[in-house]
């Protein structure tokens, strides 16, 4: 039995009442053996920031290991649960704190899965942010080599002295490469 | 002098969605899901991708979700009415339904989030302008884990229509925010349930922005007696699909 999927609908302006909770973007507390920040703006077609966008990682632990721990909502502060959610500020940028994700089978470039919600986007975005530094890795995945040349930057973040950077552009220069992964 | 989008009239934007539907309906395609560019939603027009989505297989992590479980949820969280020392104000309902994937499993043990107006149309939310009172005893957030059936099921009070500044007397019809997550990431998703026959559905650009009508009707609760509780609360159902996933029934068994 195939059915058809819900369709979804904006975040609206008014959900961090409700999906912004305490620790949601802390993945691992300040100061954690190997805590990085990953942060990055997000972007409107005009270049200027999304206030009232909402971003959420998953990523797999260091060791490449996918978490199957809940906790994410009610974080103890010492168990890496893969997920975060974090709001963007006035100047249209979120920030977590977690660990570098490892990949989740040898070889592969590893990357956090990034979802985007905002108001004035319709319906939610799927991307990926590859971890930067391993040229051989990301040389050969296989997604990447599936997107024009010139795009395939949108989906590595850069490095920067505390962690990774991934702005995402959700419309014109830089346009940030979204994923649709419905089944054919 | 160019006008604002807030000084546009309904007039306007109305036209402008029946041009899209009909251009739709003449275009003998089908479309299931909503539109990201959908100019009548004018704060969509800097915020949808000009390039078509790209295709992907999901691999890795994408394969997977994160549990949640009895550590982050409350069961009174799913009752919003008892949040407060007092009762709020306006009607009490019941909404439950099941979450089901584009295979019509059930997704089991997995978290749903609800948010929404209060009866007068008014958020908690801190920018909501909109001068109608708030209920000291309801704040409209709610969460619940599915069961192993897939069902969730909530207790809140049916929230009002709001205005809002799309349009000169734009108001959105009366809807509850949902939040979901699946057995895989690809399947997180976020949308608006809706209510029978709501006078505004056929002027509100966001309900519009899935121009096939019988794909917005998949976002209309049905009022549902069996639900409805005796000198207690109305009740309306709500089944939610989410789109396939893609892992073998070998590793489903191992999670
Ligand atoms: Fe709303």
């Amino acid at each position: 039995m195939t059915l058809v999927p819900t369709p979804g609908q904006t975040v609206g302006p008014f959900f961090a009442f409700a999906l912004v909770h305490d620790g949601g973007a802390e993945l691992v507390p300040h100061g954690h053996p190997g805590a990085i920040r990953f942060t990055g703006r997000v972007l409107d077609g005009a270049g200027d920031p999304v206030p009232d966008a909402l971003v959420e990682i998953w990523q797999a632990a260091p060791d490449g290991s996918v978490v199957r721990a809940p906790g994410s909502l009610h974080r103890d502060g010492f168990t890496f649960t893969g997920w975060g959610r974090a709001p963007t500020d006035r100047s249209g940028r979120y920030t977590f704190t977690t660990l570098t994700p490892g990949a989740t089978t040898p070889g592969a470039a590893p990357y956090v899965a990034v979802t985007v919600f905002a108001r004035g986007l319709l319906d939610r975005l799927l991307t990926r942010a590859y971890v930067p530094g391993d040229d051989a890795a990301l040389g050969a995945d296989p997604l990447l080599a599936s997107v024009e040349e010139a795009r395939r930057a949108t989906l590595v973040a850069t490095a920067d002295e505390h962690g990774f950077v991934f702005d995402i552009r959700l419309q014109g220069d830089g346009e940030t490469v979204f994923l649709d992964h419905r089944r054919d | 002098m160019t006008q604002t989008h807030a000084e546009q009239t309904q007039a306007q934007v109305s036209a402008e969605m029946t041009a899209l539907t009909e251009a739709y309906d003449a275009s003998a395609t089908v479309e299931t899901q909503t539109r990201l560019d959908y100019p009548p939603y004018r704060s969509s027009l800097l915020r949808h991708p000009t390039k078509d989505l790209h295709h992907a297989d999901p691999e890795g992590i994408e394969l997977w979700s994160p549990v949640f479980g009895e550590r982050d949820i409350d069961p009174l969280e799913a009752d919003l009415t008892l949040q407060h020392d007092g009762e709020p104000i306006g009607e009490r309902m019941k909404v439950t339904g099941r979450v089901l994937d584009g295979d019509g499993r059930p997704v089991r043990h997995q978290l749903v989030e609800i948010w929404q107006a209060n009866a007068g149309g008014r958020y908690v939310h801190k920018r909501d302008q909109h001068p109608a009172a708030i209920d000291p005893h309801f704040t409209g957030v709610g969460r619940c884990l599915t069961d192993a059936d897939g069902t969730y099921s909530f207790t809140t009070i049916k929230p009002g229509p709001y205005p809002w500044r799309n349009h000169r007397n734009a108001w959105r019809p009366a809807h509850i925010h949902f939040s979901l997550f699946g057995s895989e990431f690809t399947q997180r998703m976020v949308t608006q349930m809706y209510f029978p026959g709501d006078p505004l559905f056929a002027l509100d650009p966001i309900f519009q922005a899935i121009v096939d009508r019988s794909a917005r009707e998949r976002l209309v609760a049905a009022y549902d007696h069996d639900v409805t509780e005796h000198e207690w609360a109305t009740g309306y159902r709500w089944d939610i699909v989410l789109t396939g996933t893609h892992r073998t029934p070998l590793e489903e068994d191992e999670s």
